[in-house]
């Protein structure tokens, strides 16, 4: 069983945009994103103890090398970068042809991916993989089975709980209730330092970025604003006080 | 413009965020073009009709299949693709699901076509579509445009209010041939675990007490409780409360939960996580209180309060009683 996991590396603390290029900041420190750790863990548990294989895949600044890092200590067996600057400010449409690229090549029986990101939080990603791959996709996952070639899947909507079978090769995107993410152990980061990670350019893929901005993005951002937000934002730090302070802004806005 | 609405339905009821939708729609398609629907599912669809003709569209796409009664995305892809191209549509709109994600984020690949998500609002300005966005948990508002020929929108639920426009004829009704894709198709429902539906209770509530994991254990909901019985409120939960099993999936707010919008949103442990927010933003007016001053609820709430909940909650549900009996 060879098993894909798309990570993304993103920006350490609080995320801003940057006003020049209105692009979002990501010169500053960086880790691999949180909801990605699920994928990782459920990936690691589906190779268990086969001869399988699990390779992690990103698309970033060359920085985010060291999420790939960070997830070959976890226990990912390889790792794939694609970093191109002809790629910065990519959307949906670019970011998910340049994953598939690397997936195509590397043909996984199964393919996962995190809930969201924490930058963008789109949460959109793995359904546009899986359109170029034709593969089929479940998203909202909280449990999966493998068995002979099928994956059976748990999936969380607004409606409740269904359960999804599919034929593998598949993309399937991972809840955090999946599973309990291990933490990396002194031993894994020094293996991991021995672990290979290639580095591929759009170029590398076949991917041609030369026909517009952003990559090709077929959207654009056009200007940053202030949100309209909720102006008269009322803030109470004193507890003693808090109780009196609510029954009276309720009474005040007739809400009692 | 010629805009498509894909509306999203659950049994003999189109979600009203896509009923909003269809409004926004004819705004953006007055006097140049039409507005469309698209309604999938196994059988049965004509009945819907009438509804989403009252909202705005004036052409409704039927596509009826076995394979589209289950809520899965790929099959939708295939018919929005054949819709939006014999259609002649350059817009289409989605109002944000679980559902509506996947199929547009798939619809995007396959007609590279740009997607901008989390909209709060779209509108023309010199002959092209603009998008606002609210970005980095509503720190900064994104305006945002397309490059493709077929623009792509996925809406916050609940941004626009459905509203009845004044009946003519009714919509056009166009049956769509089916035709899907061997990987559309790989993936079927072998079972349903309906959430049990308690009623509209908690999405029609006037006031809504939610609790999250800052309560700090099952056992402390019954503050919430206590709370929304002298405010005359229905109790919510978060994701996070709900997973970890203090509370029921039927309670759960937010963006694999239910969409509210109550005259006041309380607020009590929750830290105000992207997923919640979208479930309960519309809410006329939000009061917080968390103990850490930095929780991103208190971004979007009206009265923020840094404090315990054990320790404010009963002192308010003590004052309003005293309150409500004097």
């Amino acid at each position: 069983m060879k098993v894909a996991v798309c990570v993304k590396h993103v920006p350490d603390g609080r995320v801003r945009l940057d006003p020049g290029s209105t692009r979002l900041d990501r010169s500053g420190s960086g880790d691999l994103n949180a909801m990605d750790l699920y994928a990782l863990e459920e990936a690691l548990r589906v190779k268990g103890d086969t001869d399988g294989e699990v390779v992690a895949v990103s698309m970033g600044p060359p920085a985010a090398a060291e999420s790939l890092r960070s997830a070959l200590a976890l226990g990912a067996d390889r790792a794939v970068l694609v970093s191109d600057p002809q790629l910065a400010g990519a959307d949906l449409v670019t970011t998910s042809t340049v994953l598939a690229a690397v997936l195509e090549r590397e043909q996984p029986d199964l393919v996962l991916f995190g809930q969201q990101s924490a930058d963008g939080a789109g949460a959109l990603l793995w359904a546009a993989v899986a359109e170029h791959l034709r593969r089929p996709a479940i998203s909202q996952a909280t449990a999966l089975t493998l068995d002979d070639g099928t994956a059976r899947v748990t999936r969380q909507s607004e409606l409740g709980d269904e359960v999804v079978e599919t034929s593998l090769p598949a993309v399937v995107a991972v809840t955090d209730a999946i599973n309990e993410p291990r933490y990396a152990s002194l031993r894994g980061m020094m293996a991991a330092k021995r672990k290979p990670l290639e580095q591929l350019s759009a170029a590398d893929l076949g991917i041609d970025t030369g026909a517009g901005p952003d990559g090709g993005s077929q959207t654009e951002v056009l200007a940053l604003g202030a949100p309209p937000g909720r102006p008269d934002a009322i803030r109470v730090d004193d507890e003693t006080k808090a109780a009196q302070v609510i029954a009276d802004f309720l009474a005040e806005r007739g809400l009692l | 413009v010629n805009v498509l609405v894909f509306a999203e339905h659950r049994g003999d009821r189109v979600a009203p965020g896509c009923l909003g939708l269809l409004g926004k729609a004819a705004h953006l398609a007055a006097g140049t073009g039409t507005v469309g629907a698209v309604l999938a599912g196994a059988g049965g669809l004509e009945a819907l009709v009438p509804e989403v003709g009252a909202h705005g569209a004036d052409r409704v796409h039927l596509a009826e299949d076995d394979a589209l009664g289950a809520p899965l995305p790929q099959p939708r892809v295939d018919v929005l693709e054949a819709v939006v191209e014999t259609g002649g549509y350059d817009t289409v709109l989605f109002s944000n699901s679980v559902l509506a994600a996947d199929v547009a984020a798939g619809l995007a690949a396959r007609m590279e076509a740009g997607l901008n998500w989390d909209l709060v609002d779209l509108f023309g300005r010199d002959g092209r579509l603009v998008g606002h966005r609210l970005a980095l948990g509503d720190s900064v508002l994104v305006e945002v445009g397309w490059r493709s020929a077929v623009q792509l929108a996925l809406v916050r639920a609940g941004s626009f209010e459905p509203v009845r426009v004044a009946g003519g004829d009714g919509p056009e009704v166009a049956a769509v041939p089916v035709r899907l894709s061997p990987h559309s198709v790989a993936a079927r429902v072998i079972e349903q675990r309906p959430t049990p539906d308690e009623g509209p209770a908690l999405e029609d509530a006037d006031v809504v007490v939610s609790g999250g994991m800052g309560l700090g254990g099952p056992e402390h909901f019954s503050l919430a409780e206590d709370l929304a019985r002298v405010l005359g409120g229905v109790v919510g939960a978060t994701r996070a409360a709900v997973y970890a099993g203090w509370y029921p999936h039927s309670a759960q707010v937010g963006q694999t939960g239910k969409t509210v919008a109550p005259s006041l949103y309380v607020a009590l442990g929750v830290s105000g996580a992207v997923q919640h927010k979208v479930g309960m933003q519309r809410a006329k007016v939000v009061v917080a209180v968390n103990t850490d001053p930095n929780a991103p609820i208190f971004e979007f709430s009206d009265l923020a309060v840094v404090g315990d909940v054990h320790t404010v909650v009963p002192q308010l549900v003590a004052l309003l009683e005293r309150k409500r009996r004097s």
